[in-house]
Protein backbone atom coordinates (compact mmCIF):
# COMPACT_ATOMS: atom_id res chain seq x y z
CA UNK A 1 0.00 0.00 0.00
CA UNK A 2 3.17 2.27 -0.72
CA UNK A 3 1.91 5.37 -2.02
CA UNK A 4 3.67 7.05 -5.72
CA UNK A 5 6.30 9.33 -5.01
CA UNK A 6 4.84 11.45 -7.60
CA UNK A 7 2.27 12.65 -6.17
CA UNK A 8 3.21 13.34 -3.04
CA UNK A 9 2.74 16.65 -1.82
CA UNK A 10 5.00 18.69 0.36
CA UNK A 11 4.43 17.88 3.01
CA UNK A 12 4.91 14.12 4.21
CA UNK A 13 1.73 12.67 5.46
CA UNK A 14 1.54 8.50 5.70
CA UNK A 15 -1.15 7.02 3.06
CA UNK A 16 -4.45 8.17 3.93
CA UNK A 17 -3.16 10.18 6.83
CA UNK A 18 -3.23 7.26 9.90
CA UNK A 19 -0.15 5.64 10.77
CA UNK A 20 -0.54 1.47 9.70
CA UNK A 21 -0.68 0.40 13.46
CA UNK A 22 -3.95 2.96 13.67
CA UNK A 23 -5.39 1.14 10.28
CA UNK A 24 -4.47 -2.42 11.21
CA UNK A 25 -6.53 -1.49 14.40
CA UNK A 26 -9.49 0.30 13.11
CA UNK A 27 -9.78 -2.53 10.12
CA UNK A 28 -9.89 -5.40 12.88
CA UNK A 29 -12.74 -3.14 14.40
CA UNK A 30 -14.31 -3.58 10.70
CA UNK A 31 -13.49 -7.28 10.75
CA UNK A 32 -14.96 -7.86 13.78
CA UNK A 33 -18.21 -5.33 12.92
CA UNK A 34 -18.81 -7.51 9.67
CA UNK A 35 -18.76 -10.58 11.58
CA UNK A 36 -21.39 -9.41 14.33
CA UNK A 37 -23.80 -7.54 11.57
CA UNK A 38 -25.06 -3.91 13.52
CA UNK A 39 -22.72 -4.93 16.98
CA UNK A 40 -21.13 -1.92 17.83
CA UNK A 41 -17.74 -2.29 18.19
CA UNK A 42 -15.62 -0.03 20.45
CA UNK A 43 -12.29 1.18 18.57
CA UNK A 44 -9.79 3.61 19.70
CA UNK A 45 -10.33 6.61 17.41
CA UNK A 46 -7.74 9.14 16.78
CA UNK A 47 -7.99 12.79 16.33
CA UNK A 48 -8.20 14.03 13.12
CA UNK A 49 -7.23 17.08 11.48
CA UNK A 50 -11.34 18.31 11.21
CA UNK A 51 -13.85 19.24 13.96
CA UNK A 52 -16.27 15.82 14.89
CA UNK A 53 -19.19 17.28 12.95
CA UNK A 54 -17.31 16.78 9.62
CA UNK A 55 -17.51 12.65 10.02
CA UNK A 56 -14.20 11.97 11.83
CA UNK A 57 -15.45 8.47 12.25
CA UNK A 58 -16.29 7.97 9.03
CA UNK A 59 -13.03 9.38 7.63
CA UNK A 60 -11.31 7.02 10.10
CA UNK A 61 -13.45 4.38 8.55
CA UNK A 62 -12.37 5.06 4.61
CA UNK A 63 -8.56 5.82 5.77
CA UNK A 64 -8.62 2.11 7.00
CA UNK A 65 -10.00 0.58 3.63
CA UNK A 66 -8.74 2.85 0.91
CA UNK A 67 -6.17 1.01 -1.32
CA UNK A 68 -3.60 2.78 -3.91
CA UNK A 69 -5.85 1.60 -6.49
CA UNK A 70 -9.44 2.43 -5.01
CA UNK A 71 -11.56 5.31 -6.51
CA UNK A 72 -13.45 7.44 -3.95
CA UNK A 73 -17.11 9.41 -3.90
CA UNK A 74 -18.10 11.55 -1.21
CA UNK A 75 -21.42 12.93 -1.19
CA UNK A 76 -23.15 14.94 1.88
CA UNK A 77 -26.86 15.17 1.83
CA UNK A 78 -26.43 13.57 -2.07
CA UNK A 79 -24.16 15.74 -3.02
CA UNK A 80 -20.29 15.60 -4.67
CA UNK A 81 -20.28 19.65 -4.44
CA UNK A 82 -20.62 21.24 -1.06
CA UNK A 83 -18.37 22.36 1.22
CA UNK A 84 -17.94 19.21 3.53
CA UNK A 85 -18.03 16.79 0.34
CA UNK A 86 -15.31 18.96 -0.88
CA UNK A 87 -13.01 19.16 1.75
CA UNK A 88 -13.19 15.54 2.86
CA UNK A 89 -12.41 14.27 -0.94
CA UNK A 90 -9.50 16.83 -0.95
CA UNK A 91 -8.17 15.32 2.34
CA UNK A 92 -8.00 12.06 0.54
CA UNK A 93 -6.47 13.44 -2.63
CA UNK A 94 -4.19 14.97 -0.60
CA UNK A 95 -3.11 12.34 1.95
CA UNK A 96 -3.48 8.87 -0.16
CA UNK A 97 -3.74 10.39 -3.84
CA UNK A 98 -6.39 8.11 -4.45
CA UNK A 99 -8.44 9.06 -7.78
CA UNK A 100 -11.67 10.58 -6.97
CA UNK A 101 -15.00 10.72 -8.78
CA UNK A 102 -18.35 11.81 -8.62
CA UNK A 103 -20.10 8.72 -10.50
CA UNK A 104 -21.87 6.18 -8.00
CA UNK A 105 -20.98 3.67 -10.63
CA UNK A 106 -16.63 4.24 -11.15
CA UNK A 107 -16.58 4.13 -6.87
CA UNK A 108 -15.57 1.44 -5.16
CA UNK A 109 -15.74 3.09 -1.47
CA UNK A 110 -18.01 6.02 -1.33
CA UNK A 111 -18.15 7.80 1.97
CA UNK A 112 -21.67 9.17 2.92
CA UNK A 113 -23.20 12.21 5.24
CA UNK A 114 -27.03 11.26 5.41
CA UNK A 115 -28.00 9.70 1.96
CA UNK A 116 -27.75 6.44 -0.03
CA UNK A 117 -27.13 7.08 -3.55
CA UNK A 118 -29.60 6.73 -6.36
CA UNK A 119 -28.05 4.46 -8.34
CA UNK A 120 -28.03 0.65 -6.97
CA UNK A 121 -24.55 -0.33 -5.42
CA UNK A 122 -22.93 -3.19 -6.66
CA UNK A 123 -20.74 -6.25 -5.40
CA UNK A 124 -17.06 -5.22 -4.24
CA UNK A 125 -18.55 -1.53 -3.15
CA UNK A 126 -17.91 -0.29 -0.06
CA UNK A 127 -20.18 2.51 1.48
CA UNK A 128 -19.09 4.07 4.55
CA UNK A 129 -21.49 6.11 6.83
CA UNK A 130 -20.75 9.00 8.91
CA UNK A 131 -22.74 8.66 12.38
CA UNK A 132 -23.26 11.30 15.05
CA UNK A 133 -24.72 9.22 17.25
CA UNK A 134 -24.51 5.19 17.04
CA UNK A 135 -26.96 4.42 20.21
CA UNK A 136 -30.08 3.77 18.60
CA UNK A 137 -31.39 3.43 22.80
CA UNK A 138 -29.51 6.75 23.62
CA UNK A 139 -32.59 9.00 24.14
CA UNK A 140 -33.91 6.22 25.82
CA UNK A 141 -32.07 4.37 28.04
CA UNK A 142 -28.76 6.86 29.06
CA UNK A 143 -27.18 4.24 30.97
CA UNK A 144 -24.63 2.24 28.74
CA UNK A 145 -24.31 -0.61 31.02
CA UNK A 146 -28.09 -1.00 30.24
CA UNK A 147 -27.94 -0.33 26.58
CA UNK A 148 -25.21 -3.05 26.65
CA UNK A 149 -27.45 -5.46 27.73
CA UNK A 150 -30.44 -4.63 26.20
CA UNK A 151 -28.19 -5.27 23.11
CA UNK A 152 -27.17 -8.59 24.19
CA UNK A 153 -30.43 -9.83 24.99
CA UNK A 154 -32.31 -8.36 21.64
CA UNK A 155 -34.22 -6.35 23.96
CA UNK A 156 -36.03 -3.96 21.83
CA UNK A 157 -39.48 -2.92 23.29
CA UNK A 158 -37.87 0.60 24.18
CA UNK A 159 -37.79 1.68 20.62
CA UNK A 160 -41.70 0.22 19.89
CA UNK A 161 -42.04 2.45 22.80
CA UNK A 162 -40.65 5.43 21.00
CA UNK A 163 -42.39 4.38 17.94
CA UNK A 164 -45.83 4.30 19.83
CA UNK A 165 -45.46 7.22 21.40
CA UNK A 166 -44.91 9.13 18.23
CA UNK A 167 -48.11 7.70 17.42
CA UNK A 168 -50.05 8.70 20.05
CA UNK A 169 -48.64 12.13 19.56
CA UNK A 170 -48.70 12.72 15.66
CA UNK A 171 -50.94 9.82 14.35
CA UNK A 172 -48.44 8.30 12.71
CA UNK A 173 -44.80 7.32 12.85
CA UNK A 174 -43.22 10.47 12.41
CA UNK A 175 -39.78 9.57 12.83
CA UNK A 176 -38.68 9.80 9.21
CA UNK A 177 -34.59 10.29 9.78
CA UNK A 178 -32.51 7.29 11.50
CA UNK A 179 -34.96 5.36 11.32
CA UNK A 180 -34.01 1.94 13.88
CA UNK A 181 -33.61 -1.26 11.67
CA UNK A 182 -32.88 -4.80 12.98
CA UNK A 183 -29.86 -6.23 11.18
CA UNK A 184 -29.96 -10.21 10.29
CA UNK A 185 -32.39 -10.71 12.71
CA UNK A 186 -30.79 -9.01 16.19
CA UNK A 187 -29.21 -6.12 16.50
CA UNK A 188 -31.19 -2.63 15.91
CA UNK A 189 -28.80 -0.15 14.34
CA UNK A 190 -29.27 3.47 14.20
CA UNK A 191 -29.05 4.14 10.37
CA UNK A 192 -27.26 7.26 10.82
CA UNK A 193 -29.46 10.35 9.87
CA UNK A 194 -30.50 9.08 6.20
CA UNK A 195 -33.86 9.82 5.54
CA UNK A 196 -36.05 6.47 6.27
CA UNK A 197 -36.55 6.67 2.35
CA UNK A 198 -33.09 5.07 2.23
CA UNK A 199 -33.79 2.12 4.19
CA UNK A 200 -35.53 -0.27 1.63
CA UNK A 201 -31.62 0.16 0.15
CA UNK A 202 -30.08 -1.21 2.90
CA UNK A 203 -31.91 -4.47 3.03
CA UNK A 204 -29.60 -7.28 0.88
CA UNK A 205 -27.48 -4.69 -0.18
CA UNK A 206 -24.75 -6.07 -2.53
CA UNK A 207 -22.29 -3.65 -1.08
CA UNK A 208 -20.51 -3.98 1.99
CA UNK A 209 -21.84 -0.75 4.73
CA UNK A 210 -19.87 -0.30 7.38
CA UNK A 211 -20.96 3.20 10.13
CA UNK A 212 -17.98 5.12 11.96
CA UNK A 213 -18.80 7.09 14.50
CA UNK A 214 -15.70 9.44 15.62
CA UNK A 215 -16.62 10.86 18.74
CA UNK A 216 -18.37 7.94 19.88
CA UNK A 217 -15.54 5.66 18.85
CA UNK A 218 -17.76 2.74 17.27
CA UNK A 219 -18.02 1.05 14.48
CA UNK A 220 -20.64 -1.11 13.20
CA UNK A 221 -21.59 -2.93 9.69
CA UNK A 222 -23.89 -4.42 7.50
CA UNK A 223 -21.77 -7.26 5.64
CA UNK A 224 -23.89 -7.30 1.69
CA UNK A 225 -26.51 -9.24 1.40
CA UNK A 226 -27.96 -8.89 5.00
CA UNK A 227 -31.39 -8.51 6.20
CA UNK A 228 -32.01 -4.83 7.58
CA UNK A 229 -35.96 -4.93 8.19
CA UNK A 230 -37.62 -1.62 9.97
CA UNK A 231 -39.35 -1.82 12.77
CA UNK A 232 -42.80 -1.15 13.10
CA UNK A 233 -46.39 -2.07 14.36
CA UNK A 234 -48.85 -3.99 12.34
CA UNK A 235 -51.14 -1.76 11.85
CA UNK A 236 -49.07 1.34 11.39
CA UNK A 237 -46.62 -0.52 8.74
CA UNK A 238 -43.00 1.26 7.70
CA UNK A 239 -43.42 3.39 4.71
CA UNK A 240 -41.12 5.76 2.58
CA UNK A 241 -41.90 9.33 1.83
CA UNK A 242 -43.72 9.83 -1.54
CA UNK A 243 -43.08 12.88 -3.15
CA UNK A 244 -46.34 14.39 -4.64
CA UNK A 245 -43.95 15.34 -8.34
CA UNK A 246 -41.13 14.22 -10.19
CA UNK A 247 -37.93 15.80 -10.09
CA UNK A 248 -37.80 19.07 -12.05
CA UNK A 249 -34.65 18.96 -14.09
CA UNK A 250 -34.59 15.20 -14.45
CA UNK A 251 -38.33 14.21 -14.13
CA UNK A 252 -37.19 11.17 -12.37
CA UNK A 253 -39.88 9.34 -9.97
CA UNK A 254 -39.11 7.19 -7.13
CA UNK A 255 -36.18 8.73 -5.83
CA UNK A 256 -35.57 11.23 -2.64
CA UNK A 257 -36.05 15.23 -3.72
CA UNK A 258 -35.09 18.25 -1.59
CA UNK A 259 -36.55 21.74 -2.00
CA UNK A 260 -34.69 24.54 -3.85
CA UNK A 261 -36.01 27.86 -2.88
CA UNK A 262 -36.08 30.09 -6.42
CA UNK A 263 -36.34 33.25 -5.26
CA UNK A 264 -37.92 35.19 -2.51
CA UNK A 265 -41.57 35.62 -3.70
CA UNK A 266 -41.79 31.85 -2.13
CA UNK A 267 -40.81 30.60 -5.61
CA UNK A 268 -39.02 26.69 -4.94
CA UNK A 269 -38.75 23.37 -7.01
CA UNK A 270 -38.04 19.95 -5.75
CA UNK A 271 -34.89 18.20 -7.33
CA UNK A 272 -33.02 15.13 -6.69
CA UNK A 273 -31.13 14.81 -3.73
CA UNK A 274 -28.30 12.77 -5.60
CA UNK A 275 -26.25 15.11 -7.72
CA UNK A 276 -24.94 12.84 -9.51
CA UNK A 277 -27.71 10.78 -10.45
CA UNK A 278 -29.78 13.87 -11.23
CA UNK A 279 -26.77 14.69 -13.62
CA UNK A 280 -26.37 11.38 -15.40
CA UNK A 281 -30.47 11.38 -16.21
CA UNK A 282 -30.01 14.92 -17.64
CA UNK A 283 -27.38 13.91 -19.59
CA UNK A 284 -29.28 10.69 -21.14
CA UNK A 285 -31.94 13.10 -22.36
CA UNK A 286 -34.37 12.74 -19.03
CA UNK A 287 -36.06 16.38 -18.70
CA UNK A 288 -38.07 18.10 -16.17
CA UNK A 289 -40.89 20.90 -15.88
CA UNK A 290 -37.90 23.41 -15.30
CA UNK A 291 -34.78 22.06 -17.34
CA UNK A 292 -36.23 23.95 -20.43
CA UNK A 293 -34.50 26.92 -21.15
CA UNK A 294 -36.82 29.49 -20.48
CA UNK A 295 -37.98 27.69 -17.59
CA UNK A 296 -40.58 29.96 -15.17
CA UNK A 297 -39.39 30.85 -11.71
CA UNK A 298 -42.33 29.93 -9.83
CA UNK A 299 -42.54 25.75 -9.58
CA UNK A 300 -45.99 24.61 -8.76
CA UNK A 301 -47.09 24.47 -5.23
CA UNK A 302 -47.53 20.77 -3.63
CA UNK A 303 -46.66 19.15 -0.58
CA UNK A 304 -42.86 17.93 -0.26
CA UNK A 305 -43.92 14.54 1.20
CA UNK A 306 -46.59 12.51 2.36
CA UNK A 307 -46.20 9.73 4.76
CA UNK A 308 -49.23 8.06 4.63
CA UNK B 1 -60.78 3.32 54.70
CA UNK B 2 -62.26 0.15 56.72
CA UNK B 3 -59.78 -0.99 59.32
CA UNK B 4 -60.33 -4.40 59.07
CA UNK B 5 -57.42 -6.81 57.41
CA UNK B 6 -57.93 -8.08 54.15
CA UNK B 7 -59.78 -11.26 53.78
CA UNK B 8 -57.17 -14.45 53.46
CA UNK B 9 -57.21 -16.12 50.12
CA UNK B 10 -59.12 -19.51 50.78
CA UNK B 11 -56.57 -22.41 52.13
CA UNK B 12 -55.66 -24.87 49.67
CA UNK B 13 -52.31 -27.19 49.01
CA UNK B 14 -51.18 -24.80 46.54
CA UNK B 15 -47.18 -25.01 46.58
CA UNK B 16 -45.53 -22.15 47.84
CA UNK B 17 -44.89 -19.41 44.94
CA UNK B 18 -41.83 -17.46 46.78
CA UNK B 19 -39.78 -19.05 49.39
CA UNK B 20 -36.94 -17.62 50.52
CA UNK B 21 -34.15 -19.71 52.75
CA UNK B 22 -31.97 -18.46 55.00
CA UNK B 23 -31.17 -15.19 53.17
CA UNK B 24 -28.01 -13.17 54.05
CA UNK B 25 -26.69 -10.04 52.69
CA UNK B 26 -23.77 -7.91 53.68
CA UNK B 27 -22.29 -4.74 52.52
CA UNK B 28 -18.81 -5.69 52.81
CA UNK B 29 -18.76 -5.85 56.78
CA UNK B 30 -22.00 -4.32 57.68
CA UNK B 31 -25.06 -5.92 57.68
CA UNK B 32 -27.88 -5.45 55.44
CA UNK B 33 -29.84 -8.67 56.38
CA UNK B 34 -29.31 -12.02 58.00
CA UNK B 35 -30.64 -15.93 57.93
CA UNK B 36 -34.35 -14.87 56.28
CA UNK B 37 -36.62 -17.31 55.97
CA UNK B 38 -40.16 -17.18 54.31
CA UNK B 39 -42.68 -18.25 52.87
CA UNK B 40 -44.99 -16.96 50.46
CA UNK B 41 -48.23 -18.68 48.81
CA UNK B 42 -50.40 -17.64 45.92
CA UNK B 43 -52.65 -14.90 46.70
CA UNK B 44 -51.03 -14.33 50.37
CA UNK B 45 -49.58 -10.80 51.27
CA UNK B 46 -47.08 -10.33 53.55
CA UNK B 47 -45.99 -6.75 54.82
CA UNK B 48 -42.52 -6.66 56.20
CA UNK B 49 -42.24 -3.61 58.62
CA UNK B 50 -39.64 -2.28 60.38
CA UNK B 51 -37.75 1.10 61.21
CA UNK B 52 -35.32 2.62 58.55
CA UNK B 53 -31.81 0.73 58.43
CA UNK B 54 -34.14 -2.85 59.75
CA UNK B 55 -33.00 -4.58 56.56
CA UNK B 56 -36.37 -4.48 55.34
CA UNK B 57 -35.56 -2.54 51.92
CA UNK B 58 -32.72 -4.94 51.73
CA UNK B 59 -35.02 -7.94 52.06
CA UNK B 60 -37.16 -6.68 49.00
CA UNK B 61 -34.26 -6.30 46.96
CA UNK B 62 -33.10 -9.50 47.41
CA UNK B 63 -36.62 -11.49 46.83
CA UNK B 64 -37.08 -9.63 43.79
CA UNK B 65 -33.82 -10.28 42.51
CA UNK B 66 -32.23 -6.89 42.51
CA UNK B 67 -29.66 -7.39 45.13
CA UNK B 68 -27.53 -10.80 45.10
CA UNK B 69 -27.51 -12.62 47.98
CA UNK B 70 -24.39 -13.40 50.24
CA UNK B 71 -25.37 -16.34 51.07
CA UNK B 72 -29.23 -18.37 51.06
CA UNK B 73 -31.23 -18.26 48.35
CA UNK B 74 -34.58 -17.61 46.85
CA UNK B 75 -37.06 -20.18 45.01
CA UNK B 76 -39.75 -19.38 42.83
CA UNK B 77 -42.41 -21.52 41.43
CA UNK B 78 -43.00 -20.44 37.51
CA UNK B 79 -46.31 -19.79 35.82
CA UNK B 80 -45.18 -23.68 34.03
CA UNK B 81 -45.58 -24.96 37.64
CA UNK B 82 -41.35 -25.68 37.65
CA UNK B 83 -39.92 -24.34 40.91
CA UNK B 84 -36.56 -22.47 40.11
CA UNK B 85 -33.50 -21.07 42.17
CA UNK B 86 -33.74 -17.58 41.10
CA UNK B 87 -29.80 -16.85 41.34
CA UNK B 88 -30.02 -19.64 38.01
CA UNK B 89 -31.55 -18.02 35.92
CA UNK B 90 -30.24 -16.39 33.13
CA UNK B 91 -30.27 -12.47 32.67
CA UNK B 92 -33.07 -13.05 29.71
CA UNK B 93 -35.47 -15.49 31.71
CA UNK B 94 -35.05 -12.94 35.09
CA UNK B 95 -35.92 -9.98 32.68
CA UNK B 96 -38.62 -11.88 30.94
CA UNK B 97 -40.06 -12.41 34.74
CA UNK B 98 -39.72 -9.36 36.21
CA UNK B 99 -41.81 -8.03 33.28
CA UNK B 100 -44.55 -10.73 33.00
CA UNK B 101 -44.77 -13.17 36.11
CA UNK B 102 -43.49 -9.83 38.84
CA UNK B 103 -44.38 -6.25 39.06
CA UNK B 104 -42.49 -3.78 41.55
CA UNK B 105 -44.43 -0.71 42.45
CA UNK B 106 -41.91 1.98 43.86
CA UNK B 107 -42.20 4.79 46.32
CA UNK B 108 -40.69 7.50 43.77
CA UNK B 109 -43.29 7.10 40.43
CA UNK B 110 -39.69 8.34 38.88
CA UNK B 111 -38.07 5.24 39.58
CA UNK B 112 -40.91 3.21 38.42
CA UNK B 113 -42.47 5.12 35.61
CA UNK B 114 -40.79 6.92 32.71
CA UNK B 115 -41.83 10.23 33.20
CA UNK B 116 -41.16 11.72 29.49
CA UNK B 117 -43.26 8.93 28.35
CA UNK B 118 -47.45 9.29 27.62
CA UNK B 119 -49.43 6.75 30.48
CA UNK B 120 -50.22 5.12 27.69
CA UNK B 121 -46.71 4.14 26.82
CA UNK B 122 -46.31 3.25 30.30
CA UNK B 123 -48.82 1.13 30.57
CA UNK B 124 -48.09 -0.56 27.16
CA UNK B 125 -44.09 -0.50 27.25
CA UNK B 126 -44.53 -4.32 28.69
CA UNK B 127 -46.78 -5.27 26.45
CA UNK B 128 -44.32 -4.03 23.50
CA UNK B 129 -41.66 -5.79 25.55
CA UNK B 130 -42.76 -9.10 24.85
CA UNK B 131 -43.85 -9.16 21.64
CA UNK B 132 -46.87 -6.55 20.85
CA UNK B 133 -46.78 -5.25 17.90
CA UNK B 134 -50.53 -4.01 17.26
CA UNK B 135 -50.73 -0.01 18.22
CA UNK B 136 -54.56 -0.43 18.32
CA UNK B 137 -54.31 -3.08 20.85
CA UNK B 138 -52.06 -1.89 22.94
CA UNK B 139 -53.21 1.16 23.57
CA UNK B 140 -57.00 -0.29 24.10
CA UNK B 141 -54.90 -2.66 26.69
CA UNK B 142 -53.72 0.62 28.24
CA UNK B 143 -57.05 2.46 28.47
CA UNK B 144 -58.48 -0.34 29.99
CA UNK B 145 -56.07 -0.45 32.51
CA UNK B 146 -55.99 3.22 33.02
CA UNK B 147 -59.91 2.43 33.48
CA UNK B 148 -59.24 -0.48 36.33
CA UNK B 149 -56.81 2.03 38.56
CA UNK B 150 -59.14 4.89 38.20
CA UNK B 151 -57.62 7.18 35.74
CA UNK B 152 -59.53 8.70 32.44
CA UNK B 153 -59.22 7.63 29.61
CA UNK B 154 -58.62 11.17 28.15
CA UNK B 155 -55.20 11.26 30.21
CA UNK B 156 -53.48 8.33 28.04
CA UNK B 157 -51.83 10.24 25.83
CA UNK B 158 -50.66 12.99 28.55
CA UNK B 159 -47.29 11.86 30.37
CA UNK B 160 -47.49 11.10 33.95
CA UNK B 161 -44.93 14.56 35.27
CA UNK B 162 -48.46 16.35 34.78
CA UNK B 163 -50.29 13.73 37.16
CA UNK B 164 -51.15 13.84 41.03
CA UNK B 165 -48.71 11.71 43.59
CA UNK B 166 -51.71 9.80 43.82
CA UNK B 167 -52.53 9.23 40.02
CA UNK B 168 -48.63 8.54 39.36
CA UNK B 169 -49.01 5.32 41.67
CA UNK B 170 -52.10 4.24 39.97
CA UNK B 171 -50.63 4.61 36.88
CA UNK B 172 -47.32 2.24 38.02
CA UNK B 173 -49.91 -0.27 39.47
CA UNK B 174 -51.34 -0.31 35.72
CA UNK B 175 -48.34 -0.75 34.15
CA UNK B 176 -47.73 -3.55 36.49
CA UNK B 177 -50.34 -5.45 36.34
CA UNK B 178 -50.92 -5.08 32.23
CA UNK B 179 -49.60 -8.45 32.06
CA UNK B 180 -51.31 -9.95 34.70
CA UNK B 181 -48.38 -11.07 37.04
CA UNK B 182 -49.05 -13.00 40.52
CA UNK B 183 -46.19 -11.47 42.53
CA UNK B 184 -45.96 -8.22 43.13
CA UNK B 185 -43.30 -6.04 45.08
CA UNK B 186 -44.18 -2.98 46.53
CA UNK B 187 -41.43 -0.50 48.30
CA UNK B 188 -43.75 2.23 50.49
CA UNK B 189 -46.62 2.59 47.80
CA UNK B 190 -48.50 4.87 49.98
CA UNK B 191 -45.07 6.98 51.33
CA UNK B 192 -45.16 10.82 50.96
CA UNK B 193 -49.26 11.02 49.83
CA UNK B 194 -51.54 12.70 51.59
CA UNK B 195 -54.04 10.95 54.07
CA UNK B 196 -57.15 11.01 51.97
CA UNK B 197 -54.89 10.14 48.43
CA UNK B 198 -53.45 7.09 50.75
CA UNK B 199 -56.85 6.00 51.74
CA UNK B 200 -57.99 5.89 48.07
CA UNK B 201 -54.98 4.04 46.63
CA UNK B 202 -55.36 1.85 49.42
CA UNK B 203 -58.52 0.68 48.55
CA UNK B 204 -57.32 0.10 45.07
CA UNK B 205 -55.10 -1.92 46.04
CA UNK B 206 -57.05 -4.01 48.48
CA UNK B 207 -59.37 -4.57 45.22
CA UNK B 208 -57.07 -5.51 42.95
CA UNK B 209 -55.48 -7.64 45.10
CA UNK B 210 -58.75 -9.89 45.77
CA UNK B 211 -60.05 -9.49 42.19
CA UNK B 212 -56.67 -10.91 40.42
CA UNK B 213 -55.36 -13.14 43.07
CA UNK B 214 -52.28 -11.15 43.56
CA UNK B 215 -49.39 -11.91 46.23
CA UNK B 216 -47.53 -9.29 47.41
CA UNK B 217 -44.59 -8.75 49.28
CA UNK B 218 -45.13 -5.56 51.18
CA UNK B 219 -42.17 -3.12 52.44
CA UNK B 220 -43.77 -0.64 54.45
CA UNK B 221 -42.80 1.54 58.12
CA UNK B 222 -46.20 2.71 58.51
CA UNK B 223 -48.21 -0.19 60.52
CA UNK B 224 -51.89 0.75 59.23
CA UNK B 225 -50.75 0.09 56.04
CA UNK B 226 -49.56 -3.30 57.05
CA UNK B 227 -53.00 -3.82 58.55
CA UNK B 228 -54.91 -2.67 56.26
CA UNK B 229 -53.49 -4.82 53.33
CA UNK B 230 -51.43 -8.31 54.84
CA UNK B 231 -52.38 -11.27 55.87
CA UNK B 232 -48.94 -11.56 57.29
CA UNK B 233 -46.59 -9.41 59.22
CA UNK B 234 -42.68 -9.48 59.71
CA UNK B 235 -41.16 -7.66 61.87
CA UNK B 236 -37.44 -6.81 61.00
CA UNK B 237 -34.75 -5.14 63.41
CA UNK B 238 -31.03 -4.76 62.95
CA UNK B 239 -31.22 -7.26 60.07
CA UNK B 240 -32.72 -9.85 61.18
CA UNK B 241 -36.77 -11.04 61.60
CA UNK B 242 -37.27 -10.41 65.55
CA UNK B 243 -41.24 -11.01 65.07
CA UNK B 244 -43.72 -12.71 62.58
CA UNK B 245 -47.58 -13.96 62.27
CA UNK B 246 -50.76 -13.40 61.25
CA UNK B 247 -51.09 -9.37 60.97
CA UNK B 248 -53.83 -9.04 63.33
CA UNK B 249 -52.29 -11.24 65.95
CA UNK B 250 -48.85 -9.66 65.51
CA UNK B 251 -50.15 -5.83 65.84
CA UNK B 252 -53.20 -6.70 68.23
CA UNK B 253 -51.07 -8.85 70.84
CA UNK B 254 -47.15 -8.59 70.21
CA UNK B 255 -44.60 -10.90 71.94
CA UNK B 256 -41.78 -8.86 71.30
CA UNK B 257 -40.50 -5.38 73.14
CA UNK B 258 -39.21 -3.75 69.78
CA UNK B 259 -42.89 -4.64 68.38
CA UNK B 260 -44.82 -3.56 71.20
CA UNK B 261 -42.93 -0.16 70.98
CA UNK B 262 -43.61 -0.34 67.36
CA UNK B 263 -47.34 -0.71 67.93
CA UNK B 264 -47.38 1.64 70.90
CA UNK B 265 -45.89 4.59 69.03
CA UNK B 266 -48.02 4.07 65.71
CA UNK B 267 -50.96 2.74 66.09
CA UNK B 268 -52.77 5.13 68.56
CA UNK B 269 -56.11 5.39 67.60
ZN1 LIG C 1 -33.24 14.83 -10.92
Amino acid sequence: MTHPATAMPAISYNFAYLDEQTKRMIRRAILKAIAIPGYQVPFAGREMPMPYGWGTGGVQVTAALLGADDVLKVIDQGSDDTTNAVALRTFFETTAGVKTTSHTAEANVIQTRHRIPETPLKPGQVLVYQVPIPEPLRFLEPRETETRKLHALSDYGLIHVKLYEDIARHGHIATTYAYPATVNGHYVMDPSPIPKFDNPKMDHSPALQVFGAGREKRIYAVPPYTSVVPLDFADHPFTVQRFSQPCALCGAEGVYLDEVILDDQGGRMFVCSDTDYCAGRQAEGHTGTLSAPDAPTRADEGPKEGCS
Amino acid sequence: MTSSAMPRPKADDEAPLLVAEKLTRFYGARLGCREVDLTLHPGEVLAIVGESGSGKSTLLSLLSTELAASSGRVLYRQRDGVTRDLATLSEAERRLLLRTDWGFVRQHAEQGLRMAVSAGGNVGERLMAVGGRHYGAIRQQAIDWLGRVEIEADRVDDDPRSFSGGMRQRLQIARNLVTRPRLVFMDEPTGGLDVSVQARLLDLIRSLVAQFGLAVVIVTHDLAVARLLSHRIMVMKSGRVIEEGLTDQVLDDPREPYTQLLVSSVLVP
